[in-house]
Parts: C-alpha cells; structure tokens; sequence
C-alpha cells in the first residue's frame, strides 16, 4: 500500500528525513518509536504534503500512484489520512461544515456522488457515538476551545468520517485519559482495522499499542529507520531506553 | 472646507480615497437619520454595484437611550465610500458591523466617526475587509469623547487580511478624549490566512481554493454576528468572495 523508498527531506535549509525506507502492506498496522526531535512528525507532514517540507531524494508510492507528486488535499481523496500531534484551531469553521466538505471533495475527486446534508449528518453522528463524543461539539469551530484530549478524539472522529486507506496518528496517545485511551484505541481498531487499510501509528508509549496491536514496531532515529521488529520491541523500548535498543 | 468643497488629500478622511471615482458623485449627499430617544432601529447597507462607484454619507442622530444597529457590506466594483457619523447621546448604543472586499485595482473604504456627546453611551464597531490583488481597503475610525461624556464605552475592532501581498490595507483607529472614566479599546490588525489552518483543512481533503473561502467566511462573518439581516449579508459577502477567489 505505502512503499517509502530513501525519503530525504529538509525544513528551511535542515536535513531531517535522511534516507528512510519503510513498506507497509494492506492490513498492517505498524508503530513508529523513537526519540524526540528524531523526525517522527516530519515523516508524517512530509507524507502529507505539508508546504516547506521539501523532498530532497527518495519516493513514495501509494496504492500506484506517486504521493509526492499528489496535491495535499489529492493525497487525502486517495485515501490518506493524517491524524495531527497538535490539531489546529480555525475559528468560525465549524467542523461539520468544514467535514461535509471535505468528504464531498474526497468523493468528487474519485468520481463518486456527493452526500446530502441528511446523509453525511447520520454518517457524523455514528462516528461521534463510536468515539463518544457528544455531537454538539462538531457543531462548535474547529479546535477552538477544545481540550487537548478532545482534540485527539475529535481527529479520530474525523478519521471515521473520512475512512480512508491509510491513517498516519501523530501521537494520537498524547493527551488521553485513561478512559479516552481506551476508546480511541477500540475506534482505531474499528475504524482502521480491516484488509485493505493500514495504520501508522506515531507513539511515544506502549500503552496505546495494547489497544492497538502493531505488526511490526520501527525505531525512527536521525531521520532513518535504525531498527525494525515484532510488537515485542516496543516493550524492549520501554523497558530499556532508546540507547540500549539502538546500540 | 465647506460641504461642497471637494476634498484633497490633506484631509485626513480622504487621504487613502480614489479621488478620480469620487469626483463624478461629489456633493455625496448627506442622509440624516434621527433616533428618538427611548426607541430602537437597525439599518443594513449592501454597496454591491458592480460597475459604478458608489459613495454613502449617513449622519446618525442616536439620541438618550436609543440603539442602533448599522451592517455594512461594501463590495462596490469600481469604488466605494460609506461614510458614517453618529452623534450618540446619554447612555445611547451604536452597533457597527461592517465588512468590505475588494480586488483588482478598486479601492473600499469605511470612514467612521462616533462622538459621545454624553455620558454612558456605548459604541462598538467591528469592521472585517479582505482585500486581494493591488486593491485598497480603508478603515478610518474616530471616537470622540466629548468633555463630560463620563461612562463612556468605545470599542473598535478592526482586521484586514490580505490575500495577495500587493494588496494595501489602511486601519487607522482614532480616539480623542476628553473627559474621564471612560473605558475605550481598539484592536487593529492586518494579516494573512493561516497556513497552517489552510494545510490542515487541505489534509482533510478541502481543495485550496475551498479551504480559503470557508475560512475567509468565517472571517468576514465576524462583522455579521447578530444581524437581523444575517443571511443577506453572508450571502452577499460570500458571492463577492466567490468573485475574489
Ligand atoms: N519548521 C521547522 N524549522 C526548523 N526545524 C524544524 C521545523 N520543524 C521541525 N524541525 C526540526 O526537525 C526535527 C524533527 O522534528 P519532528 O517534529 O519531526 O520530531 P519528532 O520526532 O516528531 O519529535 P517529538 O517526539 O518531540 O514529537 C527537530 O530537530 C525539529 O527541531
Ligand atoms: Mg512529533
């Protein structure tokens, strides 16, 4: 599905991504660990197409086509979602309205009809009820006002909405209680955990991946992957550090 | 100068004006509008000719403990004027909500100004432009405190934002006090889209030109809050935005 061959990338003149390769197969769910600053949110803003991420050498194919060349919002209608370590605000936008079009331009794109107002309404309000989140606040500007736990949620209700091929969560763990912890991971697995999707999960702790049951584990650090194994190394993270592992 | 002197430069009201569009309609009539003391009463004004210029001269008399409510919209396509005084009396209320858009090379202004002549009178202004290619947009906002006007409660928030760095925005806030306990606040800004807003609404799948106008929408509705001509105004603005965009 997703097959990063040697991605370079620099930030404003700053080499961060230095040649990493990474494949992911329809079904799979894989966890990305690493230490900060190590270019976790870089792969995923690169992969989205954020402006200033410039790509210095390597590709990336998605589903056969290539992601790079792809508009960001392109890239969303084949089927990528991004899931943002810190959501942005944009006040007077409310996210049902942001949502519906949104969804109506991922449709267009591929060809397919747009949803009424009736029908994306219920589509929200089954998503929200997955994710237990009272309806009311999609009616609210995007971000504005929201906790930092009901961001994530909210990014993961929007996931459910969009559902997509790919989902890539930028520390979707990060300001969870414990209970929303446990509802996300439930949503994700919902959502995301079927044949023809993938996850890419970006993660600091082992807690979400109790949920959320990775295949494989990667050690991002110094913009490459240093080293790849089952869920165990996650545990192995855990447990004896960065250095250890990576020694 | 007297009323039918046209205006130069000098004059500060004028300074940023497209003095060329405005000669064919100088005298711009004056159009006094009195509100009894005690009542209420609310205006909508749309400037939304697309080919001829367009200059407005209201003359607001809110007299004790009247309220009123002015929207405006100024889209004119060649240029447009609205200029507004309002003379407030005690515990008087004047709302403004304005918004105006522009691109090309046209040239928008709003020029206000809002004396308190009395105590505890309340004004508050919000005026919201959104101004591309080598456009203009004005905002010239004077409050006025009249000596003995105690009580008084200005407010003024001004935001222009930019959609080409060719565009001009002029925000000129004024406050001339003259008496004491008084509470009187401007806020005045000029900017562009946030793009990381922008990148954000395009990860979802928003096409460019789409995530622009939901979020210059919003922006542009700020002014609109609470008007009993909502709808009309937001929908005016959006179709000049369409035509911006
Ligand atoms: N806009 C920017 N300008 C300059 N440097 C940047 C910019 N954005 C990121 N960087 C740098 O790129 C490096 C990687 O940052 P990134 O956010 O990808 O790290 P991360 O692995 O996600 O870290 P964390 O675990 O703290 O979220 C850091 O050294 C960071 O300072
Ligand atoms: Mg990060």
């Amino acid at each position: 599905m997703l097959t990063i061959d040697s991605l370079s990338n620099q930030i404003a003149g700053k080499a961060i991504l230095k040649g990493l390769s990474l494949t992911i197969n329809p079904g799979e769910i894989h966890a990305i660990m690493g230490p900060n600053g190590a270019g976790k949110s870089t792969l995923a803003y690169t992969l989205g197409g954020r402006p200033g991420y410039e790509v210095t050498g390597g590709t990336v194919d998605f589903d056969g086509q290539d992601l790079l060349a792809l508009e960001p919002h392109e890239r969303a209608a084949a089927g990528l979602f991004l899931g943002f370590q810190y959501p942005v605000e944009i006040p007077g936008v409310s996210f049902v309205q942001f949502l519906r079009e949104a969804a109506n331009a991922q449709r267009k794109n591929r060809g397919e009809a747009p949803l009424s107002g009736g029908e994306f309404l219920k589509l929200a309000r089954e998503k929200a009820a997955l994710l237990r989140m009272d309806m009311d606040m999609l009616k609210r500007p995007v971000n504005v006002g929201f906790s930092g736990g009901e961001k994530k949620r909210a990014e993961m209700v929007q996931m459910g909405i969009l559902d997509p091929k790919l989902a890539i969560l930028d520390e979707t763990d990060s300001g969870l209680d414990i209970d929303a912890l446990r509802i996300c991971g439930e949503g994700i697995n919902a959502i995301m955990r079927k044949p023809d999707k993938a996850v890419l999960l970006i993660t600091h702790y082992q807690r979400l991946l109790d949920y959320v049951k990775p295949d494989f584990v990667h050690v991002l650090a110094g913009g490459r992957i240093i080293k790849t194994g089952g869920p165990e190394l996650a545990l192995q993270l855990e447990n004896e550090g960065y250095e250890a592992v990576a020694a | 100068m007297t009323a039918l002197d046209f205006p130069t430069r000098k004059d500060e009201a004028f300074r940023y004006a497209d003095l060329a569009a405005l000669a064919p309609l100088w005298p711009v009539p004056v159009e006094p509008i009195r509100v009894a003391a005690g009542s209420s009463a609310a205006l909508t004004v749309i400037a939304d000719d697309a080919t001829h210029a367009v200059a407005r001269d209201l003359e607001l008399t809110i007299e004790a403990g009247a309220s009123f409510d002015l929207h405006l919209l100024n889209v004119a396509g060649a240029y447009g004027r609205l200029s507004v005084r309002a003379v407030l009396g005690e515990g008087a209320r004047f709302h403004l909500g304005a918004a105006q858009l522009a691109g090309g090379d046209q040239t928008v202004e709003i020029v206000t100004e809002v004396v308190h002549t009395a105590p505890d009178a309340t004004s508050r202004q919000v005026v919201r432009s959104v101004l591309a290619g080598h456009a203009t947009g004005n905002y010239l906002g004077r409050v006025t405190v009249d000596r003995g006007a105690i009580g008084t409660d200005g407010e003024q928030s001004v935001r222009a934002m930019l959609l080409d760095r060719t565009a001009t925005a002029n925000a000129r806030p004024e406050l001339e006090i003259y008496a004491d306990d008084v509470k009187c606040a401007h806020g005045c800004a000029v900017g562009e889209l946030s793009a990381e807003g922008l990148f954000y609404l395009a990860s979802r799948g928003v096409p460019p030109a789409q995530a622009k106008k939901l979020m210059l929408q919003a922006f542009l509705a700020e002014a609109f809050v609470g008007a009993a001509d909502g709808d009309a105004l937001n929908a005016a603005s959006l179709a000049a935005l369409e035509a911006l965009l």
